[in-house]
């Protein structure tokens, strides 16, 4: 086996493990009902990676993550600052800043492009993702981190699982909700990051979601949900940069359209919540009735 | 000494004053119901007891000693529609979540903690839907489900708010039934409680609550038709006299 092999190899390792924890992740931002906010992160990540570019002067995970994780901070502060002071409600302030964080980020990307050689720095790549991208050392980070992340919300399952049903509840029986609000919050943002360049800050909220929503469709329980979810985010990733390396096409918008092919499938043909299980009960239902009723308007005549 | 102390309690959202120097103390197994009209802060007491939202003034204290080092002697039932019943768990599992406070951080639930699960939902009279999604349960048997998670916390002290809102006959009398166990098990139970008609046949105790104390006591003595009008405004006009004046 060559060395090309190994390395691709590693790749699609890579995005598994990063669809993984993505998944996983995500089922808690679902039900959470903070799908918005992953999507608020991953936006308003771009300004503070071009930033980071800026003062760094080349590509480099950390460096990236901390800016990342610097402006995500300053977009949710922002967000928090709107819905507090004014009358607009919390989705349209994440509507507002997502927006503005965004645009910023383009207006830095164009600029770096322009200017410090950014062409040949990659950063680009940032936007929609590229999974042929990954060097091997990023490999590796990627590889690491996400294995972090897949033990981080192993451990602390049963503690996300109630201060996501019930937070209330939780603080009232001493449950560390503020800590471990912060601690997923910290999960959410590390996946956005680490993920941005195999799958780019256009999509990689929806790697978050996507593989979730669809798990849902298939159990009532929140462990295999969250498996499951962990499993169709990793089928994507995988799915998608294997296209995305044959074809030559962004890696994000394949691995999304993976994702949106597990959900559909999940959301038509899933056994109970699936649109055609719904639909064939329906119809034995209604017929069920019809047979009562004739039985019922017999019993009357005879 | 009284189980539970509420010391000149103020508590403001945005600058508005919603309780107002709220100060009470009660004694040991009493079943407590907090009445007032809508706005006049029974929840917002409850979670201000709780510190889930900032006090500006004033204290809890639980057995002589204040609430943030008494927490885990203080069970909360919240109100059933604060949380999402389409969450992906049954029955059981949400009564397990209980037993959190005693497993710990990381840890799972031991084998013990699932049996004491399992008498508390049968205590609710909901062993046979241990197993059963959340959102395929009624009302009624969601209301006792959290019941039975606040049992399995085993706490000394249970505030609940609105547990008798929205539920079946049934469940009505079910809560009763419990209420009245953990009073003669000595523990002390505050209940945020919508129904004048029913005050004297469930509480030994009642609060009546605007803002500010209006009055609080013994319900026989307390829950008078003067104190009552005072709550609520003069507003309350349906009560027959037997209701009121027992």
């Amino acid at each position: 086996m060559n060395n090309m092999d190994i390395n691709v190899q590693w790749v699609f390792t890579s995005m598994a493990l990063l669809g993984l924890a993505s998944g996983m992740i995500g089922t808690f931002v679902l039900l959470k009902k903070q799908s918005l906010i992953g999507d608020a992160m991953a936006h308003a990540a771009l300004p503070g990676i071009c930033i980071a570019f800026l003062l760094y002067g080349q590509k480099s995970l950390l460096f990236f993550f901390i800016g990342a994780a610097c402006s995500g901070y300053v977009a949710t502060a922002c967000i928090q600052f709107i819905v507090k002071h004014t009358r607009i409600k919390e989705d349209a302030a994440i509507g507002i800043v997502l927006s503005v964080f965004f645009g910023l980020g383009i207006v830095l990307l164009t600029w770096i492009n322009q200017h410090e050689g950014g062409n040949q720095s990659g950063i680009n790549d940032f936007l929609f993702g590229k999974a042929a991208s990954l060097t091997g050392s990023d490999v590796n980070v990627l590889a690491v981190t996400t294995i972090i992340m897949i033990i981080i919300t192993s451990v602390f399952f049963k503690e996300f699982k109630i201060i996501t049903f019930d937070r209330a509840f939780a603080q009232g029986i001493g449950v560390p909700v503020s800590l471990l609000n912060g601690v997923l919050m910290f999960l959410i943002v590390s996946v956005v990051v680490v993920g941005l360049q195999a799958v780019g800050v256009v999509l990689m909220s929806a790697l978050l979601i996507t593989p979730a929503l669809a798990a849902r469709y298939w159990t009532e329980k929140l462990e295999w949900m969250t498996l499951l979810a962990g499993v169709f985010g990793a089928l994507s990733g995988v799915a998608g940069a294997y296209v995305s390396l044959i074809a030559y096409v962004p890696t994000g918008p394949l691995v999304i359209i993976f994702a949106t092919a597990l959900f559909l499938f999940s959301f038509l043909f899933a056994p109970k919540r699936g649109l055609c299980s719904k639909i064939i009960r329906r119809h034995v239902e209604r017929k069920k009735l019809r047979v009562k009723q004739l039985m019922y308007e017999r019993g009357e005549q005879l | 000494m009284n189980p539970l102390v509420v010391d000149q309690m103020t508590v403001a959202y945005d600058r508005q004053l919603v309780l107002e120097d709220v100060s009470f103390s009660v004694p040991e197994g009493k079943l407590v119901g907090i009445i007032g009209p809508n706005g006049a802060g029974k929840s917002t007491l409850m979670k201000a007891m709780l510190n889930f939202i900032p006090r500006m003034h004033g204290n809890v204290f639980v057995y002589g000693q204040p609430y943030e080092k008494q927490r885990h002697l203080v069970g909360y039932v919240p109100q059933r529609n604060s949380v999402d019943w389409d969450f992906p768990t049954n029955a059981l599992d949400v009564v397990l979540m209980g037993r959190y406070g005693h497993i710990g951080l990381w840890k799972r639930p031991r084998k013990e903690d699932v049996e004491i699960a399992m008498q508390c939902l049968d205590k609710v009279g909901m062993l046979p839907y241990a197993k059963r999604q959340i959102s395929q349960l009624s009302g009624g048997q969601q209301q006792r489900v959290f019941l039975a998670r606040a049992l399995a916390q085993d706490a000394s002290i249970y505030l609940m708010d609105e547990p008798f809102v929205g539920v079946d006959a049934a469940t009505e009398k079910a809560i009763i039934q419990l209420l009245n166990e953990l009073k003669t098990r000595g523990k002390t139970v505050l209940v945020v409680h919508h129904d004048l008609q029913t005050v004297r046949d469930y509480f030994d105790y009642v609060l009546l609550l605007n803002k500010r104390v209006i009055a609080f006591g013994e319900t026989e003595r307390t829950f008078t038709y003067d104190h009552i009008q005072n709550t609520y405004g003069g507003k309350v006009t349906f009560l027959s006299a037997t209701h009121i004046v027992g």
